[in-house]
């Protein structure tokens, strides 16, 4: 909100060539800072609002694969972006980089929290910071949304889909295979009569 | 440890890897089930205590198995656990996403990168409110969610991180009233 809209080139490459260095140091970031989840929320801001390394419809789409695919969704949408930005040499250093410092922190913490599980203002903290995380997810929830004004009958769907499987707790996988091919044939036929 | 414990966790997890359809939440109760019946490598109370510290760590959460590899056989263990859970799935999405970029610019493509995106954003906010659901701090979750979506949107040059921090102080105050 209140952010220029990105100009990124239509083919959906990067502005200019990101560094190598520079994507190590944004997945490390947000691997060792990202306390109470929300991480595909986390690489949004970054990668596509602060940054503009990537298109709002190409982040998604990658978020969306990773999604389908087996493997954990933002270990996936991280091999993404990494291959967007900067091909296979990209997907090694964005995912070293993303999982290796957390790995040593969290056999750290685990050590510590032998020590300090038992006290209450320790659960307290981290449920608080795990609901700011979740409403870390809800601002790139309504982003999203904001993308789809102009298509309202894909905002349905993005209703739909939510109302489904986080309101009524249906299964995600029936879900998704009745809805994403939906969604598919209103974009097809809105493409085709252009 | 011996080299027989690192064969097992790379047969337990690496199935897991490719099974993980929907993200690593779907294979929680297949993590549990090997590492605390079958193979007996962690107390149900142990498992318990590790699933707590890797939703609360950064990271993904699926490092449970980092914690668990490191339970069983050392810093060692660890790494092969983590290779184990994290290589296959993510061989095969390199496959996909090199495929997926190659076909840029073609009709279906353009359908799919229009058409998958709002399913996409629906599943992250579903798993969001399954987390407030499921928080036994109850409304005040709900309510510290709803505040840092708006300083999140209205304040977007503040550090998330920040925001996660005042989130945590909240969730101290709000158990003192």
């Amino acid at each position: 909100m209140g952010e220029v809209e990105p100009t990124l080139p239509e083919d959906g490459s990067p502005p200019q060539p990101v560094s190598l260095l520079a994507i190590a140091l944004l997945f490390a970031r947000v691997g060792v800072t990202s306390f109470g989840g929300g991480l595909s929320a986390w690489i949004y801001r970054e990668v596509v609002h602060r940054r503009r390394w990537l298109r709002e419809e190409d982040f998604f789409s990658g978020l969306t694969l990773g999604q389908i695919m087996p493997g954990v969704n933002v270990v996936n949408l991280t091999l993404f972006v990494g291959q967007r930005l900067r091909g296979s040499a990209g997907v090694v250093v964005a995912m070293l980089a993303f999982l290796l410092p957390p790995m040593v922190l969290i056999v750290i913490l685990a050590g510590i929290y032998d020590r300090v599980g038992d006290i209450p203002w320790v659960h307290q903290a981290l449920g608080g910071m795990a609901a700011a995380a979740a409403g870390l997810t809800v601002s790139m929830g309504v982003k999203a949304g904001q993308g789809l004004r102009r298509r309202p009958r894909l905002a349905v769907i993005l209703l739909a889909t939510f109302l489904a499987v986080g309101v009524l707790r249906w299964p995600m996988i029936p879900v998704v295979l009745c809805l994403a091919p939906l969604s598919l044939l209103l974009v097809w036929r809105d493409s085709a009569n252009v | 440890m011996s080299n027989g414990s690192w064969w097992l966790l790379i047969v337990v997890f690496a199935p897991l890897s490719l099974l993980s359809i929907g993200g690593g939440q779907s294979i929680i109760a297949d993590i549990d089930q090997q590492v605390v019946h079958v193979q007996g490598w962690l107390t149900q109370t142990e498992f318990i205590d590790l699933f707590a510290i890797s939703r609360a760590a950064p990271g993904p959460g699926s490092l449970l198995v980092t914690l668990i590899g490191w339970k069983v056989a050392g810093i060692p263990g660890a790494l092969i656990a983590s290779a184990a859970l994290f290589l296959p799935s993510s061989v095969l999405a390199y496959v996909v996403t090199r495929l997926w970029n190659r076909h840029r610019g073609r009709r279906w493509h353009s359908a799919l990168e229009l058409g998958l995106p709002p399913v996409a954003s629906a599943l992250v906010l579903a798993g969001a409110f399954t987390v407030l659901r499921a928080s036994p701090e109850g409304a005040a979750a709900w309510i510290i969610a709803a505040l840092a979506t708006a300083i999140l949107l209205l304040l977007p040059k503040w550090n998330p991180l920040l925001v996660l921090m005042l989130g945590g102080l909240a969730g101290v105050l709000a158990a003192r009233f």
